[in-house]
């Protein structure tokens, strides 16, 4: 058997591949084979280095070597200089965009890693179902750390002045409601896990629980200490059975250690964490919902004030926090407010995990410095569009969020921009479309998707958002107006400013986001009576080319609606008023004689 | 399990355990000691991860291989699931995606048997804080 002495990977991912890298591996294994090194360097394809802007990559194993924008020309250079004798080609090293010097070592590249993980720290790494795993990895450190060192003021101090804000969306700051929750006087308080994840395209929350509950229940039991309050409770949706068992596990393995119970750490706190089950429903998700939905009442949101820091969870005073928000809370109280506040942009500070899905290449979860761009994010991260198709926009912030373009690629992620440019953070999904997506059918999905969760309670949501809802449907089947688009920008902004809870309030963002960006798409729909994607079936008009058509028969025979007719050897016709534009007479046409248009 | 009673304890804990890792990671019987990690979230679960668990386990013990088996919740690298993390004695970690039967039967024969780095790599692509 041979062994091999050193390998070189050739990144493989689509940004790369696009930039010849399948000729470089190809040119890699011939020089190797011509040296007659082939039994002792092994040349293979790797998956995306998440570099794509330096692509293509080529990394030599063992020695770390990093090489940037590789022509399938260099190869030569590379296996006589570095492999055969041990020189690196210093003009394809990584060059330091500050210094200009040549880094051969990929450890030693700063900018490579784009991602940093803080509240994903453990995912990946530790073994879920294994306390003793997430304590050698600093598990528990900081619970310990605020018992014995720190009065709850002084841990509140530490969580306000490192800025983390609520993840779940809004991005309140996390300190401030710890501090309201601490000030309120009650003889028993609460604290609140929200892990009622609802987004489309969402999986943050589920993958921390999955991969790291311990991080959630210390962090729990921190704001507890912090608080005043001597129990937690988790509200989790029960579509998430793997998270529940895992986090129960967490809680059971954590209570024999006495890390959760009476007298924690021999200090006189006490804390202890219950999980209650969501049926899953989006506004539960909504703190006052979620708060009644744990009293056993219906999922309802109600009027704030009273906050839950107030008056909460049977109508004692309660903090609620999202399981990100939690999962970033033991590393600031290790590694100190400074630390985190010094990750970030001037007013949202510490790293965010978004979850990439959607017409993109690397879905996947990832978690990155707040200020990072979209750009980065999408194409060098993410990997770039699939099928080498162009990028359209990115929905973040799930149904309550919006629509970002090119325009935004550009702009630094964090809370305030994302709104200023019409969406928002949200929970951190972000979904990427390209060319083929049709914005008008994209703002009905997630309208569609609010209509269905609305609880009813109050009529801007229950009523305005069903005819938002008639209005995009109306116009999909192309019978829309330019009224119409009017009177979806009028009644989207009474929406946004009537409804009562968060639901309401932003139901109305993807259309109006929409509309601010892809006006030419709504006017196409109802001027041009055509979907500019090719999306919407109400607008295609399938024809026969009279020149192609042998009459065969084939598409007559299969149209399930007899849309077509036509004798035997002559010219067929679709008739548009009964065709159903199912496409089954295209797929059996094999003189290309059907077209849409 | 007994009752960890105060911060000092759960630091000497710690300790015992960090060696504890470390001692599976790096292992005393350096030669023969191989680290494996399955992604095992609802995600890599549905994309088969269990089967291949499963089958790393019975066939690393046929075959006589010294190795952990562990799970792990999500790597992130949902494209290329199922995902697992390979770790040699002494060697930095390797992340395989699209890991199927056959893939894990190649790992096992090329990667863990020789070394030899087989298609299907996945870089890492991030950074985490160190704890300490």
């Amino acid at each position: 058997m041979t062994k091999y002495k050193m390998h070189v990977l050739v990144c493989g991912g689509t940004g790369c591949r696009s930039s010849a890298s399948d000729l470089l591996l190809e040119n890699l294994r011939t020089e190797v084979e011509n040296h007659k090194l082939s039994n002792d360097v092994k040349v293979l394809m790797t998956g995306c280095f998440g570099f794509c802007e330096k692509g293509p990559i080529v990394k030599v194993m063992p020695d770390n070597t990093f090489y940037t924008q590789v022509k399938p020309e260099d190869a030569a250079e590379i296996v006589n200089e570095h492999l055969i004798k041990g020189r690196k080609v210093t003009r394809l090293l990584y060059e330091n965009p500050e210094t200009s010097e040549h880094v051969g070592d990929s450890e030693k590249i700063e900018f490579y890693r784009k991602q940093l993980r803080i509240a994903l720290r453990n995912c990946g790494f530790i073994n879920p179902e294994n306390i003793d795993e997430a304590i050698a990895r600093d598990g528990y450190q900081a619970l310990g750390k605020v018992l014995t060192e720190l009065t709850p003021e002084a841990a509140i101090d530490i969580i306000k002045k490192s800025g983390l804000r609520g993840r779940g969306g809004g991005g309140f700051p996390t300190g401030l409601k710890w501090e309201m929750t601490h000030k309120s006087k009650g003889d028993q308080k609460y604290v609140v896990c929200n892990a009622d994840e609802g987004d489309p395209g969402a999986f943050m929350d589920r993958s921390i629980l999955e991969g790291d509950p311990h991080s959630v229940v210390e962090a729990m039991a921190i704001c507890g200490y912090c608080t005043g309050a001597s129990q937690g409770l988790v509200y989790i949706r029960a579509e998430y059975p793997l998270a529940v068992e895992r986090l129960r596990i967490a809680i059971a393995q954590a209570r024999e250690y006495g890390l959760l119970g009476e007298n924690i750490l021999e200090t006189n706190f006490s804390f202890d964490i219950d999980i209650r089950y969501g049926a899953g429903a989006f506004v539960c998700g909504e703190e006052t919902a979620l708060i009644h939905s744990m009293e056993g009442l219906r999922g309802e949101p109600t009027v704030k004030p009273p906050f839950p820091s107030q008056s909460g969870y049977l109508g004692k005073p309660t903090t609620v926090n999202n399981v990100e928000t939690y999962a970033n809370i033991a590393p600031i109280i290790l590694k100190g407010a400074e630390w985190f506040s010094s990750i970030g942009t001037e007013k949202s500070k510490g790293t965010k995990v978004f979850a990439l899905a959607g017409k993109i290449n690397n879905v996947g979860l990832i978690e990155v410095p707040m200020g990072t761009t979209l750009r980065e994010v999408i194409f060098e991260i993410g990997g770039g569009i699939k099928n080498g198709k162009k990028f359209k926009a990115v929905q973040t912030g799930g149904p309550s969020g919006g629509c970002l373009t090119e325009k935004h690629l550009d702009t630094p992620i964090d809370y305030d921009n994302l709104i200023a440019n019409g969406s928002m953070m949200g929970s951190g999904g972000m979904i990427v479309m390209d060319e083929d997506d049709c914005m008008v059918s994209v703002a009905r999905f997630y309208l569609d998707f609010t209509v269905d969760e609305s609880c009813g309670k109050c009529a801007p949501c229950r009523i305005g958002n069903k005819r938002l809802n008639e209005i995009l449907d109306k116009i999909i089947l192309g019978n829309g107006t330019e009224e119409d688009i009017d009177r979806l920008r009028y009644l989207g902004a009474v929406i946004k400013d009537t409804s009562l809870c968060g639901l309401g309030q932003t139901a109305p963002n993807p259309i109006l986001s929409t509309l601010d960006n892809f006006m030419h798409e709504y006017l196409a729909h109802v001027i041009d009576h055509k979907c500019p994607a090719g999306k919407c079936k109400s607008m295609m008009k399938y024809s026969i080319i009279p020149e192609n058509c042998v009459g065969c028969t084939a598409c007559a025979r299969n149209c399930p609606v007899n849309a077509i007719s036509g004798e035997r050897k002559q010219t067929h016709f679709i008739d548009s008023h009964i065709c159903i534009k199912c496409g089954a007479c295209i797929e059996r046409c094999k003189f290309n004689a059907i077209v849409v248009n | 399990m007994t009752k960890v009673k105060t911060l000092a304890d759960l630091k000497k804990l710690k300790d015992k355990l960090q060696e504890k890792v470390k001692l599976r990671e790096k292992g005393l019987d350096a030669e023969n000691h191989v680290q494996i990690k399955v992604a095992m979230a609802t995600c890599g679960i549905a994309s088969g991860a269990k089967v291949i668990m499963e089958f790393l386990i019975e066939e690393l013990d046929k075959r006589n291989i010294e190795a952990v088996v562990t799970q792990t919740g999500c790597m992130g690298y949902c494209f290329a699931e199922p995902t697992i993390e390979v770790t040699l004695p002494g060697q930095t970690p390797v992340v395989f995606g699209y890991v199927d039967v056959r893939k894990a039967d190649e790992i096992i024969e090329k990667y863990i048997k020789n070394g030899e780095l087989v298609d299907g790599i996945i870089p890492q692509n991030y950074e985490t804080i160190d704890n300490n």
